[in-house]
């Protein structure tokens, strides 16, 4: 398969209609049967594949830096009866386990910067489901912050993955349903179940949806409510000027992509790549129209590349094991933007920044491959750029001459991981003052740096490139599957959240089940889903 | 309750049951008052009510007021066989729902059931503009039965589905058809039909799908559903004859009036032009093919493979009753064709049968014109003209089958499908005659009357 590439634009959307307005915004859905990543499926009914999610994606974020005006986003479909029937199953049931499982962590970060968009930005979600939405649609619909459902006594809202497929719904459905909508487990068991759905006042009872519309006055009444809804926004919200995304567009080679503040290194022999992070060349004050810096802004620019540069990494490279993040730049310059960033944190601009940057943060935390962060003479690891080395399931520091790193007040709480701690709180767990006493300025040389806890080993500079190398080596000769594994649990200690769940129960369970022949063996439900011949199930509960 | 209603499924020893049909009925009579035929209430017609299942049983004949028509529950007679196809062969068939296809059996009872109510709701205006005693008589009597196919859907869910069933079927009388908030579930059933060409068309396309729908549930493993639907097949067999035989009726007072004046634009003479039923067939005919669903459909393909639907005749036919191997070719407009997995092709290969019986009933009209020096011949158009399901949907092309722009479709509708203007010309031919024995001037006199009674039979007695 080619490489796929996560950058898009509106304007060349092919599933996805995208109104945005001075303070609302619509999202329909309107996939294109033929227009799927591979040929071999058709994306009937809207239902989506990556395709869809990258164009989703791309419209959730735009919203928050392009859109701010806007307080109400409406997520609809344009079929007629019909709003989302969630993921292509003959995409799935063709598609390798990797592929699979990073689809549906991609699908579920998108659909947490949705709930996340609702709580920090002030944009708010409402799923306007004009018809059948099941699976896939449905668990769409669960992110948003008001689920209405058009009452026709037809449509249903169902998650029918489980009698149908013999899997789960991948994207937090359960979860969701239970957690976020506290919807009761014994009749969340009899609708995960119950392949036909549920439609009308009992989707409402049970508390599936929040509301129903009337299908001759759906649109009538749907603007009724996002007006109301877009009168409790702040005021002074509605008509607010944004900064437009550019693309990224990095030139890349055979073995390296190269971004504008960051290069992409690949040893596919080795299974090895590299990060590396040029710090910022020069930092301006932020002007009191922040807007004014627009995306060329270090920090914005950075992470919006890393987050790229990750998601090539998870889909484009599922070989490479090991992912080395290095840094060069001047760490004091880092440290001077850290305090800008810091003091206007709650400027507009600067906060979304700041939430991209966590975003981008989170999505290392959850990308199956190993990170080691390496801090060298040059490095700039300062603050905000020292949650990668924080973010890394080890980081070696060098005792060379004038290698530096430095912790700042963005590491204090401003970029919290997926279970609601900051890295430092959650790397000292059962020293939480202590974690917080270090969130503040300080420069550490490595030995400092060791003594606080803030590195995992301090080779000396003779035995720098035989320590590390031996280090790659050996990480790279375990079980990849193992790696995983043991990575998932190593990184998120600490208190559950939503989130959390979420990606575990994923992580655990459905791609447990992905696995098994009774979703993916020759007689498999999923594999023959569609095909003439029923699934045979080996009856053993494990 | 029961001693009213006629049944051969023992519902005076079911307390489930009677328990079901005592809230639902008197639910289904409202619908009846509110969706049926009005201002007919009182009118005594001359109607055949089921009353047994024997010969004599299901053509009793006698004058009735249709609110007290006896609705009944029929189960054909229990016949020895197994399963006939699908991953169950040979097995007996079943009694109960099996619980792992519940579901399936739920939405394909529940799609049937949706039908029944649907085309009386469309007729609702018709009786109106009858053209005859005769057709109004005939056109009471299908509603009727359309409302007992109604009762054998809601039996069904009541008897096997518990809650869940009886709610699916207070919903058969609570969606109607054309409604902006609740609609019915099929497109064909929610097209108004708004005169008596329309009814007709209806007839011979629209309830011609439902004897190959229910013909593909009379093989079904669940024998209840079975017998269920071999009894309405019986009754399904009138529905198509009104529909054949009214157009066959207007296509014979054309072809004369046409024979008689010379003139071909027969409007002016009080006749309906053969153009314009061209456009009416065009216009059902292709509506009618949608009701089949996807010619590659999974849903069809699980239904074949758990027992539910067979092919048409599946039993009598000679073949593999797996149906594992082997590929439906399926031709597509413009050349090329669709290799599709024999199991998934399950709604074409019906709707493959369909077409041939379509394709007699078109012969038997063009016979009418040929016995008259008609030169004018009626057509089916291409399969793929039309279409809003399936492979072909969202396809342009003309009847012919001639793949063409989206704009040349757009320029060509106007000629092939009716018109608003054509629409209010067949409308204003539309003033009721009920004097016994006298008929419209744009439809011929059937050869003979109902059950063997007189043309000039008084077949409705006005209140």
């Amino acid at each position: 398969m080619d490489e796929i590439s996560f950058e898009t634009h509106p304007s060349r959307y092919r599933h996805l209609k995208f109104e945005a307005g001075a303070d609302r915004a619509q999202l329909t859905l309107k996939v294109e049967e033929t227009g799927g990543l591979r040929p071999n499926y058709l994306l009937k009914l809207n239902s989506y594949d990556l395709s869809v999610d990258i164009e989703l994606a791309d419209a959730v974020n735009r919203l928050r830096f392009e859109h701010p005006g806007v307080s109400v986003v409406t997520i609809t479909g344009a079929i007629d009866g019909i709003f989302c029937a969630g993921a292509n199953i003959f995409m799935l049931a063709s598609s390798g386990h990797g592929f699979k499982v990073n689809f549906c962590k991609f699908t579920n970060e998108t659909r947490l910067a949705i709930e996340e968009a609702s709580a920090e930005s002030g944009q708010r979600y409402v799923a306007a489901l004009n018809g059948t939405t099941s699976g896939g649609g449905y668990e769409l619909a669960l992110a948003c912050d008001e689920i209405l459902l058009v009452d026709d006594r037809r449509s249903v809202v169902s998650l029918p993955e489980l009698p149908f497929l013999g899997v789960l719904p991948g994207t937090g459905g359960l979860t969701r349903m239970v957690d976020k909508r506290k919807v009761r487990r014994d009749l969340a068991d009899v609708f995960s179940t119950l392949a036909e759905g549920v439609r009308g006042e009992r989707a409402v009872k049970w508390g599936l949806v929040d509301a129903l519309l009337a299908r001759s006055r759906f649109n009538e009444l749907l603007e009724k409510r996002i007006n109301e809804l877009v009168a409790c926004a702040e005021p002074g919200r509605a008509g607010r000027s944004g900064v437009v995304l550019d693309a990224l567009e990095p030139s890349s080679t055979e073995d390296e992509i190269r971004y504008r503040h960051l290069t992409l290194k690949l040893d596919r022999r080795r299974r090895l790549a590299e990060l590396l992070v040029a710090g910022p060349e020069r930092v301006e004050p932020i002007p009191e129209h922040s807007t004014a810096l627009s995306a060329d802004w270090y920090p914005l620019r950075l992470f919006r590349e890393i987050d790229d540069a990750l998601l090539r990494l998870r889909f484009n490279y599922p070989e490479i094991g090991v992912v080395l993040v290095r840094s060069s730049g001047d760490l004091r310059r880092v440290l001077e933007l850290e305090r800008a960033v810091y003091e206007r944190r709650n400027d507009y601009f600067v906060k979304e920044t700041l939430l991209l940057i966590k975003r981008a943060l989170k999505r290392m935390d959850l990308t199956a491959k190993s990170f080691f962060t390496l801090v060298e003479p040059d490095s700039c690891f300062g603050g905000f750029l020292f949650e990668l080395a924080l973010a890394s399931d080890r980081c070696y520091m060098s005792t060379g001459r004038a290698a530096q790193i430095a912790t700042g007040l963005l590491n204090r709480g401003a970029l919290p991981m997926g279970n609601g701690l900051s890295r430092l709180r959650t790397r000292f767990l059962g020293q939480p003052d202590y974690a917080d006493r270090l969130a503040s300025e300080r420069v550490y040389n490595a030995e400092e740096a060791f003594e606080a806890g803030l590195v995992t080993a301090i080779p000396d500079e003779l035995d720098w490139e035989g320590e590390i190398r031996l280090a790659v080596d050996e990480r790279l000769s375990l079980s990849p599957d193992g790696l995983t594994g043991m990575e998932a649990n190593l990184r998120f200690p600490g208190p559950e959240t939503m989130e959390t769940k979420i990606f575990a129960r994923l992580s655990a369970w459905q791609n447990w089940i992905f696995q098994r022949p009774n979703a993916v063996g020759p007689r498999g439900a999923l594999k023959l889903y569609g095909q003439p011949e029923r699934p045979e199930f080996d009856w053993a509960r494990t | 309750m029961s001693y009213e209603i006629p049944n051969n499924v023992d519902l005076d020893t079911d307390p489930q049951l009677k328990r079901a049909l005592a809230t639902w009925q008197p639910q289904y009579l409202e619908w009846w008052r509110e969706a049926g035929p009005q201002n007919y209430d009182t009118s005594r017609i001359y109607l055949r009510t089921a009353v047994g299942i024997t010969a004599e049983g299901w053509a009793h004949y006698d004058y009735v007021r249709m609110p007290e028509y006896r609705w009944g529950i029929f189960l054909a007679p229990p016949v020895k066989r197994k399963i006939g196809f699908g991953d169950h062969p040979d097995e007996e068939p079943w009694q109960q729902v099996p619980g792992e296809y519940r579901k399936e059996l739920r939405r394909v009872i529940v799609t049937q059931g949706d039908t029944e109510p649907a085309s009386v709701e469309q007729n609702h205006h018709l009786a109106t503009t009858a053209p005859s005693l005769y057709d109004l008589r005939n056109l009471f009597q299908l509603e009727v039965e359309e409302g007992r196919h109604l009762w054998a859907m809601a039996y069904l869910l009541h008897r096997y589905f518990g809650r869940d069933g009886r709610e699916e079927a207070d919903e058969l009388l609570f969606r109607r058809s054309g409604d902006a908030d609740h609609p019915r579930i099929l497109h064909a059933f929610n097209a108004p039909v708004r005169d008596w060409v329309d009814y007709y068309c209806f007839g011979m396309f629209a309830d011609r799908d439902g004897k190959y729908q229910l013909a593909a549930l009379a093989e079904s493993a669940l024998d209840p559903l079975s017998r269920t639907t071999r009894f309405m097949l019986t009754e399904e067999a009138f529905h198509m004859f009104v529909g054949e035989t009214g157009i066959q009726r207007i296509v014979r007072r054309t072809a004369e009036v046409m024979r008689q004046s010379g003139r071909s634009d027969v409007f002016e003479l009080g006749a309906i032009p053969l153009e314009i039923v061209q456009k009416y067939v065009n216009n059902w005919y292709s509506e009618s093919l949608d009701l089949f669903g996807s010619e590659d459909s999974s849903n069809a393909a699980a239904y074949f493979a758990a027992g539910l639907k067979g092919r048409y005749q599946e039993s009598a036919l000679a073949t593999d009753h797996r149906a594992l191997d082997g590929v439906y070719e399926m031709k597509m407009p413009g050349g090329g064709e669709e290799q599709i997995p024999l199991r998934r092709a399950m709604n074409a290969l019906l709707r493959d049968a369909y077409v041939q019986d379509c394709t007699r009933g078109l012969k038997r009209w063009n016979k009418e014109l040929e016995e008259r020096g008609v030169e004018y011949r009626l057509a089916l158009p291409d399969i793929a003209f039309n279409r809003k399901v399936g492979l072909y949907a969202g396809l342009t092309c003309t009847p012919e089958g001639k793949l063409i722009s989206a704009e040349e479709y757009e320029q060509g509708r106007k000629l092939w499908l009716v018109t608003e203007d054509e629409r209010a010309r067949v409308a204003a031919l539309m003033k009721p005659v009920f004097e016994p024995g006298k008929f419209a001037g744009w439809i011929a006199p059937p050869p003979r009357g109902v059950n063997n009674q007189p043309l000039d039979y008084r077949y409705v007695q006005f209140a």
